[in-house]
């Protein structure tokens, strides 16, 4: 395996207040990466920070080689179009109804007359168990609903990377627990790397197979790598207690998945 | 019964005798206070010992108490024979340490003060101000360059939807308020031109007044308080939902996208409004020449002699200017808001100020550029 992503000595920062500094982890290709660590740990950040919508103070980031942090607007543009991205929100337009959401990368991305991407996105909309919600606002749907739906947009494009940003936050134990198969399976049939901030330890034992521990005390990565190795035999105790507070739960979660 | 605390210090140990119902709804010992009477050094205990066996009703009065006393003596053993409720809670209060803070000390009120009256950095402050609104502003240079050539990616349809709301939605309240603006003028005036016998002349000064001044003021403050806040909320608000991070993840540019068509629509529908106004504030002085028995064909006939097209070119010009201030205005307290509710609540309330502000000074400035011109 290969790494797919690669993040090097990232500092992050907001003005004078260090958030994480030097942050240095890999993720290879079709590993599930989840991003973990106590609340304010800057999860969410250092995310931010990967997908370029905040910038560090130092060190960089690079997917299949390629520098990502340090290239220029087209370079990244290009890097960015093999990405699907979901937020915690979810990130749909509210203003435009879920067809028109996910038709956006394809008008912008590829040449698709009205009538191919009418079919794609009945395709992706069906792939997340949405069928027949084209029309549907946003607020028209529930919170589970739109974290798929916002999932079939992140797809839309096929992407090689995709990443997440507390997918099952908010959402109830079964919803969440359909999120995570949804997940897991589009993630091996496209052959995607997935990159993950949770704290939810039932998914992060179903589905990841690399995790990566933020310390808020520290301010830096702790450990990283697989989940049930850092619950089991990680040099610290926080990360061993992280990780086996819900262990027992989340074994049951993985044998049902996988049954 | 009340509560009651009995410290006893006796060769290294802290005897805490602890008695009563303990409620926050009533006056509790203070480890503060009565540490304050005692004559030992804190670093002389190696044992706490608590005895509670005394004690009643008890809530988080107690809680806070032990832990007080324990903060206070962090070398201290603790013994005690405390109910397993309070234990877990005091397990629980423990149980995450306080965290280092790692940004600069807080720095006093007075050295904030000195800080914000500095002239340095409250041009620092203002200079930065500037610089964010000059890039503001050439980026909307650039993409409306780009919807110049067709190439911004912006949506027709949502063009179309924010002209529907910025203009034919506003004109119930835009006719309002004309209609009684023309009333307020043709009163004013008609006051005092009718102590020189020169009554006639209300339509003269209700028709310069509309034309060149009020029709395009009073609506762009309607605009600026109506689309202008609508604007600031609809953007705070995608910020907090992230959309505006899904967007810049698919490679469009906000600028095109969102403030784009927000700001060609109020450019648009200002001026086309500022029209609809100042027609029906002459109407609204001429009920009031009415009124003092001017025929509507005396109010016609003297309004056409004060009407020329530069008093309608200025009215229109200032709506344009005044639309495209306000759509800025609204739109970057939106895309600068922060990403809570609170911050959406503050960005609809600089979008209005702002406006308002920028409007006053753009009127001023063209008025004073007018006299200069002679127009």
């Amino acid at each position: 395996m290969s790494s797919a992503v690669v993040v090097d000595q990232m500092t992050l920062a907001y003005g004078d207040r260090v958030i994480q500094r030097e942050l240095s982890f890999a993720v290879e290709t079709g590993q599930i990466c989840v991003i973990v660590g106590g609340s304010g740990c800057g999860k969410s950040t250092l995310l931010r920070h990967m997908l370029g919508l905040a910038e560090p103070t130092h060190g960089s980031v690079s997917f299949e080689g390629q520098n990502f942090t340090h290239a220029d607007q087209q370079q990244r543009m290009a890097m960015r179009l093999q990405w699907g991205v979901t937020f915690q929100q979810g990130g749909l337009i509210s203003a435009m109804s879920l067809a028109e959401n996910l038709s956006l990368p394809l008008e912008l991305y590829t040449d698709l007359n009205a009538r191919q991407r009418a079919e794609l996105i009945e395709l992706k909309l069906a792939l997340v168990g949405l069928a027949g919600y084209q029309n549907y606002y946003p607020s028209e749907i529930s919170g589970g609903m739109r974290k798929r739906a916002a999932l079939a947009r992140a797809l839309m494009l096929d992407p090689k990377f995709l990443f997440f940003d507390e997918p099952s936050a908010g959402l109830d134990p079964i919803s969440s627990r359909r999120l995570d198969e949804l997940i897991a399976s589009l993630a091996a049939s496209l052959g995607a790397t997935v990159i993950m901030v949770t704290h939810e330890l039932d998914s992060i034992f179903a589905i990841a197979n690399h995790a990566v521990y933020l310390d808020n005390v520290s301010k830096t990565l702790l450990d990283a790598g697989p989940p049930a190795y850092l619950r089991d035999h990680s040099d610290h105790a926080v990360v061993r207690e992280f990780f086996s507070r819900g262990g027992q739960r989340s074994s049951a979660s993985k044998e049902t998945l996988n049954a | 019964m009340g509560s009651d605390a009995h410290l006893v210090f006796r060769d290294g140990k802290l005897l805490v005798t602890l008695s009563g119902d303990w409620s926050i709804h009533a006056p509790n010992p203070s480890v503060h206070d009565i540490l304050l009477t005692q004559t030992y050094q804190t670093a002389d205990i190696h044992c706490l010992d608590v005895n509670s066996e005394g004690i009643g009703q008890w809530d988080s009065s107690l809680v806070n108490f032990i832990k007080q006393l324990s903060d206070r003596h962090p070398n201290a053993e603790l013994r005690h024979t405390l109910p397993n409720g309070i234990v877990a809670l005091l397990d629980l209060a423990c149980a995450v340490p306080p965290i280092v803070s790692t940004s600069p000390a807080e720095a006093s009120w007075l050295s904030n003060l000195v800080t914000w009256v500095s002239p340095f950095s409250r041009s620092e402050q203002v200079g930065l101000g500037v610089m964010q609104f000059m890039a503001f502003i050439g980026e909307l240079v650039i993409a409306a360059a780009k919807a110049l050539v067709g190439q911004a990616r912006m949506r027709m349809t949502d063009l179309l939807q924010f002209c529907y709301q910025t203009g034919p939605n506003a004109l119930p309240i835009i006719s309002l308020s004309s209609v009684l603006v023309g009333v307020i003028l043709g009163y004013l005036g008609a006051v005092q031109l009718q102590q020189f016998g020169a009554g006639i002349y209300v339509a003269n000064l209700v028709t310069v007044g509309v034309l060149r001044e009020m029709g395009a003021l009073m609506t762009a403050i309607i605009i600026a308080g109506r689309t202008g806040a609508a604007y600031a909320a609809q953007l705070g608000t995608m910020q907090v939902n992230e959309e505006v991070d899904a967007i810049e993840i698919l490679g469009i540019s906000a600028m095109e996208f969102l403030i784009l068509p927000r700001v060609i629509a109020v450019l648009i529908m200002v001026p086309l409004l500022t029209l609809y106004a100042d027609i029906l504030g002459i109407i609204g002085g001429g009920i009031v020449a009415g009124g003092l028995g001017i025929s509507p064909l005396q109010y016609w006939t003297q309004l056409q002699e004060s009407l020329m097209m530069s008093h309608v070119v200025v009215g229109l010009l200032k709506g344009l200017l005044f639309g495209l201030l306000i759509g800025i205005a609204g739109c970057r307290a939106g895309m600068q808001a922060t990403r809570n509710s609170e911050g959406v609540g503050r960005a609809t309330t600089n979008a209005v100020v702002t406006a308002l502000i920028y409007l006053v000074v753009a009127d001023a400035a063209i008025n004073i550029v007018c006299q200069w011109l002679e127009i």
